[in-house]
């Protein structure tokens, strides 16, 4: 990753162009040619660092409901009980954490009522019922973007 | 929400292709036509539906490897005051307020990222002497078993 690679990566995390041919804005604003701009965009991508370019909705604004959930999950089972979670489609976050509640997981589901069936369904499928919903009351900061 | 945002939200899930004109294609998938596709987006911008568009990272790859959940036990009444200090710090991109649970008393939670453990720890230490809230815990990942944007509309419902 190189200067330009990470000026691209400023730009392009917070405000990628609205516009039919948006590399030739990002070029414009870099010095380079539109093709050079989509070929390190496409570079950032293979190489992994950008996982997609896209749109980040307000679930609530889409009339759904998200919440974290914290679960206790006996460490041998971590992994089983993961992929479990995982394969519900509501679950967009699931990580693992050095802690007794040991997995976290974020749902992002239609209405309260399938994070509800979502979480019974889950508990049934696992057998974990040590499983606790955390919804936001407050959101003090929201910024998903990293400096270069 | 009429059928035809509907459309161009589930257009846009799975994000955009790479090429000249990546636009063109969201259009040709949600059935508009191309300007109608970039006013809505930018009037999504505007009134917050869409928070930001734009590239995810993959932190990790990034450069930013270290990521650890800090929760904190904040008294009710110094919420606000804590839920602004931990906010300005760089190395917190997420700061919710959230409810307590059984024997896990912390309220606050502040998602911090950084190259090592020591940065984390650091930028914690930072927001606990800012604050004077010390009972505070930091929850590494061990694991990360999904991360994916989420489903809107899902066409098999």
């Amino acid at each position: 990753m190189d200067d330009l690679d990470r000026r691209l990566l400023n730009i392009v995390q917070a405000d990628f162009p609205i516009a039919a041919r948006p590399y030739l804005v990002l070029g414009k604003r870099l010095g380079i040619a539109e093709g050079e701009a989509l070929e390190r965009m496409r570079a950032l991508v293979e190489s992994g660092v950008v996982r997609e370019i896209g749109a980040s909705f307000d679930a609530r604004r889409l009339g759904h409901a998200s919440t974290l959930v914290a679960a206790k999950v006996p460490p041998e089972r971590l992994e089983e009980v993961a992929n479990i979670v995982s394969s519900f489609q509501q679950v967009t976050h699931n990580y693992g954490r050095d802690h007794e509640y040991n997995l976290w997981f974020a749902l992002v589901c239609r209405d309260a009522g399938e994070i509800e069936r979502t979480l019974e369904e889950i508990k049934a499928r696992t057998g974990v019922s040590d499983i606790h919903e955390l919804p936001a009351e407050r959101t003090f900061k929201l910024r998903v973007d990293f400096r270069f | 929400m009429t059928e035809t945002q509907i459309e161009i939200i589930k257009a846009l899930q799975g994000g955009l292709p790479l090429s000249e004109e990546p636009f063109l294609e969201v259009a040709r998938k949600a059935g508009v036509p191309q300007d109608e596709l970039l006013a809505q987006i930018k009037a999504w911008k505007d009134d917050g539906t869409i928070r930001r568009f734009g590239a995810m990272l993959r932190h990790h790859r990034a450069g930013y490897p270290v990521n650890a959940m800090g929760v904190w036990n904040v008294p009710d009444d110094r919420i606000e005051e804590f839920g602004r200090t931990a906010a300005a710090s760089e190395a917190v991109t997420h700061c919710y307020q959230r409810p307590r649970f059984a024997n896990f008393r912390y309220n606050l939670y502040t998602m911090i990222h950084g190259r090592l453990r020591e940065d984390c720890e650091k930028a914690a230490r930072r927001i606990s002497e800012q604050t004077g809230i010390t009972d505070y815990a930091l929850l590494y990942t061990t694991r990360e078993f999904k991360k994916v944007g989420p489903v809107y509309f899902p066409s098999e419902v």
